[in-house]
């Protein structure tokens, strides 16, 4: 008996080492927040993913996937953990990950080798500069783009003088650096705490400073409180808000509520964008999620096709890095967020949109887009990659 | 003005945590429970307050709908789980506990799902009060401060002066004596826990409108709570009162006055960091510093 399953065992272990055969499919690690108070980003990401594959019939670019989803739980330990053991597990493309503090714990182990890793969010600046990686792809943005996209939007606005604040931590600082860097007005800066549930402090200083717009970033939880409390001190009827869409995504916008009219929203994806590739996801996503889609979940079905694109050009062979490389610059699909090409850092050069938090169709609040503000952006840190 | 609406800021700050914070040192102090779970029962509260409110259309049924629910829910543990815990030590309270934080978090994900719900409010509830000629103040936050004052002066009358208050008090000092005296112990253990549920899904109710209704906000005001009740004095509900106070004022007037007074002090780029950095680490140094003076917090329960 117990020499049958050795047998069975042997048997099995020399199966898995065969070199991959056409009909195999090619497993995707996706290591993603699902827990936690941020767990929707991961959701959004993962559904929109999965959407992409269904629509294929459990296929990217003709070639069959397994997508292997993993919680991270927002902890960069947690990330390093599983994406150990995937690599020992024999994946070798990634994705997935919403956190730049996970992605930093995840890259490494991501990329070592002949591994692929692309990114569906985070793009720290580190991985944009100098130490740009050749496997490493952004799909999203970089990280800096929003915030500095931000402060255009502010100056096209006619703002001069505002009042911009942030979490104190990596991601905050580097927000409030980034509007700096392209607004011409003049600031005052505002570091709130990391989890802070209550603004009103902030919100009577911003008061008494009587700035001609306020920019904030705070993701998730603390930004609906942030909107919240914003529009119950009667500010949202005088002094404007210009964010970043993590500050106000189409999911905090319904926990927020009515007070969230009038905010000036910076993303690099227009729900409302007539590009075919787009209206089709909106309605396929809404249709079998049976909700809106935010920026995540446009990235996350992005990711995919990008994937799909390379699967086909290098027949979902995954053992000749080089290949993989190229095919995924080259990101021959149609992209949700209209034009989208890698830069030479690999990070993901589109376009950005101003849009306004208003009533639309249907009289419920939402992002509707108001201009262009920047075609093709290319990120403050590409020129000094060196690939 | 600025100093009187951030006093005010304080005050409603303070009202939150003194809601959490008087249940947790009641269980703390009577029953000898480390509850890690308190802070699930806050987002109970607030859920059902919110999904109440969304369906019926009404703000007061969504306040009884988190009363009732944070009651419904602290009765099932109670009984299922924390009966279990008071004579085991308190390694075994936190890991259950914390498997409790889990699992609550799990079921309102599996209920509510992922999207935090919008808590409508009423006209009356969003409007503005000028308090002084030319400050003028939210409803909302009045209707905090006026609720956390109601509740200590509640909880003062109920302790000091009904039987039940008796029985807590002397519970508190020795249960064995009391559950000896023919008092059924049992029963007055679910009785105050699910009364300091009760506490935390009336935080709940206030706390939906003004923050977000999301898995996992009770345990980010949950270290807070804890930090009230090590300054206060654990077990202590006036000790409770007075660390939500300190907590809560020393948070407020820091945000608004330090980042200020630093930035005349000192040159930009090193005022922000240390400023920021201070005001996150304010609460924990208020507790270092009152620890240093008293070791057993501000008004301990047993002098």
């Amino acid at each position: 008996m117990k020499q049958t399953l050795n047998l069975a065992m042997l048997g099995a272990a020399l199966a898995s080492s065969l070199p991959a055969l056409a009909q195999d499919p090619v497993r995707i690690g996706f290591i993603t927040t699902l827990s936690t108070p941020a767990g929707y980003l991961g959701e959004d990401a993962r559904d929109a993913f999965r959407l992409a594959m269904d629509q294929e019939g459990g296929k990217l670019g003709g070639v069959p996937v397994e997508l292997v989803v993993e919680d991270d739980g927002l902890q960069p330990a947690k990330g390093k953990q599983i994406i150990d053991r995937m690599s020992l597990d024999g994946i070798s493309l990634y994705t997935g990950v919403m956190f730049s503090n996970v992605l930093a714990a995840v890259v490494n182990g991501a990329t070592q080798g002949d591994s692929f890793y692309i990114s569906t969010n985070a793009a720290p600046s580190n991985l944009a500069g100098e130490q740009c990686k050749q496997n490493y792809f952004a799909a999203s943005y970089q990280n800096d783009v929003p915030h500095e996209m931000a402060g255009v939007a502010a100056n096209d606005l006619g703002y001069k003088k505002m009042v911009i604040l942030a979490p104190n931590y990596q991601a905050g600082r580097d927000a409030l650096a980034g509007f700096k860097r392209t607004f011409k007005g003049e600031v005052t800066e505002i570091y709130t705490k990391l989890n802070q549930l209550d603004f009103s402090v902030e919100l009577a200083r911003i008061r008494s400073l009587n700035p001609d717009a306020v920019f904030q970033f705070h993701p998730g939880g603390a930004g609906i409180n942030f909107a919240k409390q914003y529009g119950g001190a009667g500010l949202s009827k005088t002094i404007p808000m210009v964010v970043p869409v993590f500050s106000m995504d189409e999911r905090m916008l319904a926990a927020t509520g009515n007070v969230a009219e009038g905010v000036n929203v910076v993303s690099g994806w227009n729900p409302q964008s007539d590009n075919p590739a787009n209206q089709a996801f909106v309605k396929a996503f809404t249709e079998k999620y049976n909700r809106a889609p935010t920026m995540y979940a446009a990235q996350g079905y992005d990711t995919a096709r990008l994937i799909g694109s390379a699967l086909k050009a290098t027949n979902g062979d995954l053992k000749n890095p080089d290949a993989l490389r190229n095919a995924l610059r080259e990101a021959r699909f149609d992209s949700v967020r209209g034009d989208f090409r890698f830069g030479s850092n690999q990070h993901a050069v589109i376009d950005w949109h101003l849009l306004k938090v208003q009533p639309g169709a249907d009289g419920k609040l939402t992002e509707v887009p108001v201009k262009t503000i920047a075609k093709a952006q290319v990120d403050s840190y590409a020129a000094k990659c060196p690939l | 003005m600025l100093l009187l609406e951030q006093l005010l800021n304080g005050l409603q700050y303070s009202a939150l945590l003194f809601l959490l914070a008087s249940g947790l040192t009641l269980i703390f102090g009577i029953m000898g429970v480390i509850n890690l779970a308190h802070g699930a029962f806050y987002m109970v509260g607030a859920f059902s307050a919110a999904y109440t409110a969304v369906a019926t259309g009404s703000f007061w049924l969504g306040g009884l709908a988190a009363l009732a629910g944070s009651a419904f829910y602290g009765l099932v543990i109670e009984t299922g789980i924390i009966r279990r815990l008071y004579n085991r030590d308190h390694l075994d309270q936190v890991l259950a506990t914390l498997a409790v934080v889990f699992f609550t978090n799990e079921l309102i994900t599996l209920l509510f799902g992922r999207s935090p719900p919008a808590m409508p409010t009423p006209d009356w509830y969003n409007a503005f009060v000028e308090v002084l000629p030319g400050l003028m103040y939210p409803v909302s936050r009045l209707l905090f401060i006026a609720v956390g004052l109601l509740v200590a002066l509640g909880m003062w009358l109920l302790i000091n002066h009904t039987r039940l208050g008796m029985l807590i008090r002397a519970g508190a000092d020795d249960h064995e004596m009391v559950g000896a005296l023919g008092v059924n112990i049992s029963r007055l253990y679910t009785l105050v826990f699910v009364f300091g549920c009760v506490l935390c899904g009336l935080a709940g109710f206030m706390a939906a409108p003004l923050l977000s209704v999301e898995i996992g906000m009770g345990e980010k005001v949950l270290i807070t709570t804890f930090v009230v009740i090590v300054v206060g004095g654990v077990g202590s509900v006036r000790g409770a009162l007075v660390g939500a106070l300190l907590i809560g004022m020393v948070d407020s007037l820091g945000r608004a006055y330090v980042p200020p007074l630093l930035d005349q002090l000192l040159p930009a780029e090193v005022s922000g960091t240390l400023s920021a950095g201070l005001l996150s680490a304010s609460a924990y140094i208020v507790m270092a510093l009152v620890l240093l003076v008293r070791p057993r917090g501000l008004l301990p329960a047993r002098a």
